[in-house]
């Protein structure tokens, strides 16, 4: 039995470990992992989320047992203080001496902390580990209590890493500032031009930057409060996380003599072994061609290596070439580079679209003859990034035109990439986990998975940054379908029916209520994701309301109001077209204030009133309903609101009278459900005040009538809807509006909107354009009865609950008394209140 | 906060010392959740009418410590009875209290007996 002592149990520590016991011969070798952090190895690429759920063990790259099971021995909190070279021992900190046969160094690196005057004040920190995150966390908590002002936080650093400490901060509720030294962000992977559009980004989502600044002086007695650039030049800040870049651990190389690089790292061969052949050295702390590479993909690759060298495959070497692609993984902010981001001409030629009312910059670096990706940059959005590195990485054939990669093919619906499917078997898609398309496919073609989650079990494909995800998605669906496979849609494991069919089902069988549903076509006690999906089926064949089946309901739709985040609700009555008369406001203004209730102007042009009881709602409604409001049904997964500019009421540009129309629209289709939320917008000319392009269906006044856009949101994913008919008069618009949602509602999946439906809508917009104006299915009379029938059969849900005193029983906190809820806790903000912070 | 967490200890049905009538079978809406008041704690009751079995939890979502635990949607996850926290959806299986998210979250469990068409709830204080 040979002996393999691994120093560290990080992310690369642990990959090899688990490399290692997946080969058959490691049988003959006892593997004992040291690690100085208190815990198992984490993924620390997604440290960051510690924040969110503060759950250290979701994190875990595997637990304690896994290394139990696998005859590992795993050593935490250790440090290996020394190599004994000439003995082959390695002594801990406990001072216990440990002999080995094989030793793999996996240290990592610790974070770079500039020689800066002060930088050892208290609120000074660096983000490498769950204990640093925890040290922040408290510290937050213990200057920001009692304090109602955003107190200002900055990040040292305006890198990869830099920019998502900027945001952890923001998201602890700190104005963040960014302080780079360099005159741009991100400079090692991004241009000057992106860098550009970046920042216009970032400092869009509130994060503050300060580019070309030099901090010389962390100010403050023994506490920070400041930085200083220059004489005058200074911030208030009262925490600092400090992102400089990473340094490796190798003093352990250092003091046993292993050859070092000249600004630190151990020296390794394309074999992972160190000077020393029986010492590997792998991870952030391995110095191969004169780089620390601070990804983890390439520390797996060493990690697979090293496994392979031991085991005496020595043929398995590291290669030369290693990517460095990288993708931030910011919520909200796409960026990612590629292959050569910025390159000299006389290698190739660039082509660069920027948009910057977008936020959009995009640039591909192209070679000479055309013909080869060489690499880029993608900013603002990033969606075609996996295949951009695809192309990239096995060199793809391109467009003859190479222009059509960056602005798209031209005419409607084009795509510039072929079908994932061409992309070479060996091309590798998931690079944290090394596998390739052929994996994929092959785990399919072979039997042995049968959909994602097999696949993803047996390949381990996304389990890492989770970035491949989209495209492993799309390998699996189009190699199911290319065996001939239905890529079949299920609900969930209690009805394996896709909602098309069972919005057939129920309607064609007459199917009275989701009990009956689940009797005939599923099993089980049903879940939080078909209950509500059926809910809504039901409600647009018969335009029941959630008063009918409220326990199947979504949580917002069984209470009629959105559940805030300390259990109390919101009110929004329907504010039509976001049309108001005074008496109407005063009345809002009246309820708000005596029950005392946070009030704002929403995002779609109406009010919320904020931090009702569940007991009070009824109350309220009444008084509203009283005073000729209505449910706005902002709870629920249907109508939300047609937002309209003033048109050309007052405008002097309107061409139509926008107001009127988008009333009208909003009164037609108010309390429908859908099998997502669907948001409208009417505009009065092309200036297009209202956004209605914004929207899942938009009109803009245009000589000779309204100009009808479908298919477009805001929200996670914007996407502009396109232009679907043209000129239309009022009539004509409504009728296509009747086609077109009822046949969104009875064929997209659960919460699928209209926009990504209409993506994977076979033929596109060309073929809905067939389907709704010219009538190909020979459905369109039926589906405007449909909608007829359900506008017909609208009511107002709330007038309905207040009063029906049986619908009013569900409104109470408490079953067996009529007590309400004390936990409430609601602290004081800008003369209104605010629930108190959570923990 | 965690004062508030700590009221809540599973309770198992051999240890119960007060069994506390909280109201009758029809005040508890079928397949779905509705809180009781206990002394200083709030617990959710679960009525799956399909098999006929109650259950009770804490009421607290040790998540984000909110008091909705009764208000999320019920069902099962491979068989286990579960609830679905209505703020970010988290899973919790009412036979144990566990998350079946595999997180370390976990909720405390009450027994529950129905006689003569009164719903009691187990306690131990
Ligand atoms: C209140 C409001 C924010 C505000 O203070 O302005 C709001 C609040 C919420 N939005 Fe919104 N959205 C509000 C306007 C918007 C807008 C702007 C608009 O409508 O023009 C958008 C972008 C436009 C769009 O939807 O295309 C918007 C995009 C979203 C999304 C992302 C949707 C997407 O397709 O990506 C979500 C998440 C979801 O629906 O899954 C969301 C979800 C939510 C939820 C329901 C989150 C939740 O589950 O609790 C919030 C409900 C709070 C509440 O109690 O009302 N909200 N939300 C706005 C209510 C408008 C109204 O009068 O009904
Ligand atoms: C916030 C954050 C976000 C990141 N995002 C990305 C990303 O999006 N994509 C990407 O590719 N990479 C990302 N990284 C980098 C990635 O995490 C690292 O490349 C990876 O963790 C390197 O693994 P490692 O095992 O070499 O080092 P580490 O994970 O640092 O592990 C080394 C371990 O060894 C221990 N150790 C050191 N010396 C000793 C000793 N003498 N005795 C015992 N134990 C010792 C350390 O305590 C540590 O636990 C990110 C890093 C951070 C901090
Ligand atoms: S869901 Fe909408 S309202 Fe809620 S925080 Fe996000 S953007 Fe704001
Ligand atoms: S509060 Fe329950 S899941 Fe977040």
């Amino acid at each position: 039995m040979q002996k393999i002592i691994v120093v560290g149990n990080g992310m690369v520590g642990y990959k090899f470990c688990e490399k290692f016991v997946e080969r058959p011969e490691s049988k003959n070798f006892k593997i004992t992992v040291f690690g100085e952090e208190p815990r198992p190895a984490y993924d620390r690429v997604h440290l960051s989320e510690f924040f969110e759920n503060k759950d250290a063990k979701a994190l875990e790259m595997a637990p304690r047992e896994w290394y139990e099971e696998h005859g590992i021995e795993l050593v935490t909190n250790e440090r290996i203080s020394d190599i004994h070279r000439s003995s082959k021992k390695v002594t801990s900190t406990k001072d216990v001496n440990y002999k080995y046969d094989y030793l793999v160094l996996a240290t990592g690196s610790s974070p770079f902390v500039p020689n800066i005057e002060g930088i050892e004040k208290k609120g000074v920190f660096v983000y490498r580990t769950i204990e640093d995150l925890e040290d922040m966390l408290a510290y937050a908590d213990k200057i920001q209590e009692g304090r109602d002002e955003k107190i200002k936080a900055a990040v040292l650093g305006g890198g990869l890493l830099g920019l998502e400490a900027a945001k952890a901060v923001m998201d602890m509720g700190f104005e963040p500032h960014v302080v780079e030294f360099a005159p741009k962000l991100m400079p090692r992977q991004l241009d000057t031009r992106g860098s550009k559009v970046l920042q216009e980004k970032i400092e869009s989502i509130g994060i503050n930057v300060h580019l070309s600044k030099a901090t010389n002086k962390i100010l403050g007695s023994d506490t920070i409060t400041g930085m200083e650039f220059g004489e005058y030049d200074k911030i208030d800040v009262e925490m600092l996380v400090v992102s400089a870049g990473i340094r490796p651990r190798d003093e352990l190389g250092k003091t046993c003599g292993l050859e070092m690089g000249t600004r630190g790292g151990i020296v390794v061969n394309n074999r992972m072994q160190t000077s020393d052949p029986e010492i590997y050295a792998i991870g952030e702390v391995a110095l191969f061609n004169q780089m620390i590479y601070g990804l983890v993909a390439p520390g797996y690759d060493m990690a697979e290596v090293a496994v392979n060298q031991i085991l005496g495959k020595t043929d398995v070497v590291m290669e030369d070439d290693i990517d460095m692609s990288t993708k931030l993984k910011l919520i909200g902010v796409d960026v990612a580079s590629y292959g050569v981001p910025f390159m000299p001409v006389e290698k190739g030629y660039s082509i660069i679209f920027e948009n910057k009312t977008k936020n959009l910059y995009k640039r591909i670096n192209v070679s000479h003859d055309g013909k080869t990706l060489l690499g880029g940059i993608l900013i603002g959005d990033a969606s075609d990034y996996n295949m951009f590195h695809q192309i990239y990485l096995n060199g793809l054939p391109i467009p003859k035109d190479a222009e059509e990669l960056v602005i798209g093919a031209r005419g409607e619906g084009g795509s510039s990439f072929g079908s994932v499917l061409d992309i070479p078997d060996v091309a590798q898609v998931c690079s944290c986990e090394s596998v390739t398309k052929g994996d994929i496919c092959c785990s399919i073609t072979d039997g042995d998975s049968k959909n994602l989650g097999d696949v993803i079990a047996k390949t381990k494909a996304t389990t890492g940054c989770g970035g491949c995800k989209p495209m492993v998605v799309d390998l699996v669906n189009e190699t199911l379908k290319s065996l001939g496979q239905e890529v079949k849609e299920v609900l969930c494991e209690h009805f394996s029916f896709s909602r098309q069919e069972l919005y057939d089902l129920i309607k064609v069988n007459g199917v009275a209520d989701y009990e009956e549903a689940l009797n005939l076509f599923g099993e089980g006690h049903g879940c939080e994701v078909c209950k509500p999906a059926l809910a809504s089926i039901f409600a647009t064949i018969t335009m029941e309301t959630p008063n009918r089946q409220p326990v199947i309901q979504d949580t917002n739709d069984r209470f009629l109001a959105n559940i805030q985040r300390n259990g109390t609700y919101s009110i929004v009555p329907r504010v039509a077209g976001g049309e108001i008369t005074p008496d109407h406001l005063i009345v809002l203004g009246e309820v708000a204030k005596k029950y005392d209730l946070y009030t704002k102007i929403t995002g779609g042009q109406r009010i919320d009133l904020f931090g009702a009881q569940i007991h009070q709602l009824p109350i309220i409604w009444k008084e509203l309903i009283d005073a000729g409001f209505e449910s706005g049904h902002a709870y629920g997964k249907s109508l939300r609101t047609v937002k309209s500019c003033v048109g050309s009421t007052w405008c002097r540009y309107g061409m139509h009278e926008s107001v009127t129309f988008a009333i009208e629209i909003e009164n037609r289709y108010k309390g429908l459900r859908s099998p997502h939320k669907l948001k409208g917008g009417v505009s009065g000319c092309i200036r297009e005040c209202a956004e209605a392009r914004g929207k899942d269906f938009g009109l803009i006044a245009v000589e000779g009538g309204w100009n009808l856009y479908v298919c477009g949101n805001g929200g996670a994913t914007p996407k502009h809807a396109v232009l679907f008919a043209e000129q239309l008069d009022d009539e004509t618009a409504i009728k296509y509006l009747d086609r077109f949602l009822m046949y969104h509602i009875k064929t997209a999946g659960p919460l699928v909107r209209t926009a990504p439906w209409l993506e994977k809508l076979e033929g596109g917009i060309e073929y809905l354009k067939q389907v709704v104006i010219e009538d190909s299915l020979g459905i369109a009379e039926d589906l405007e009865k449909e909608m007829a029938e359900l506008v017909g059969k609208y009511e107002c849900e709330w007038k309905q609950a207040i009063e029906n005193p049986e619908m009013m029983k569900r409104f109470k906190h408490f079953v067996n008394s009529d007590d309400t809820d004390d936990n409430l806790v609601f602290v004081p903000m800008r003369d209104q209140k605010m629930p108190k912070a959570w923990n | 906060m965690q004062d508030i967490l700590e009221q809540y200890k599973t309770v198992l049905e051999p240890d119960v010392t007060q069994w506390f009538k909280v109201g009758v079978v029809e005040d508890f809406p079928q397949n779905s959740g509705a809180c009781i008041k206990y002394k200083t704690k709030q617990i959710a009751v679960y009525n799956f009418t399909r098999t006929g079995k109650w259950y009770a939890t804490q009421n607290l979502c040790p998540h984000k410590m909110e008091m909705v635990l009764s208000l999320g949607m019920i069902g099962d996850k491979d068989g286990i009875p579960k609830v679905a926290c209505p703020m970010h959806k988290k899973n919790f299986s009412l036979e144990d209290g566990s998350n079946l998210g595999g997180e370390d979250l976990k909720i405390a469990t009450y027994p529950v007996k129905i006689e003569e068409g009164n719903v009691y709830i187990g306690f131990s204080d």
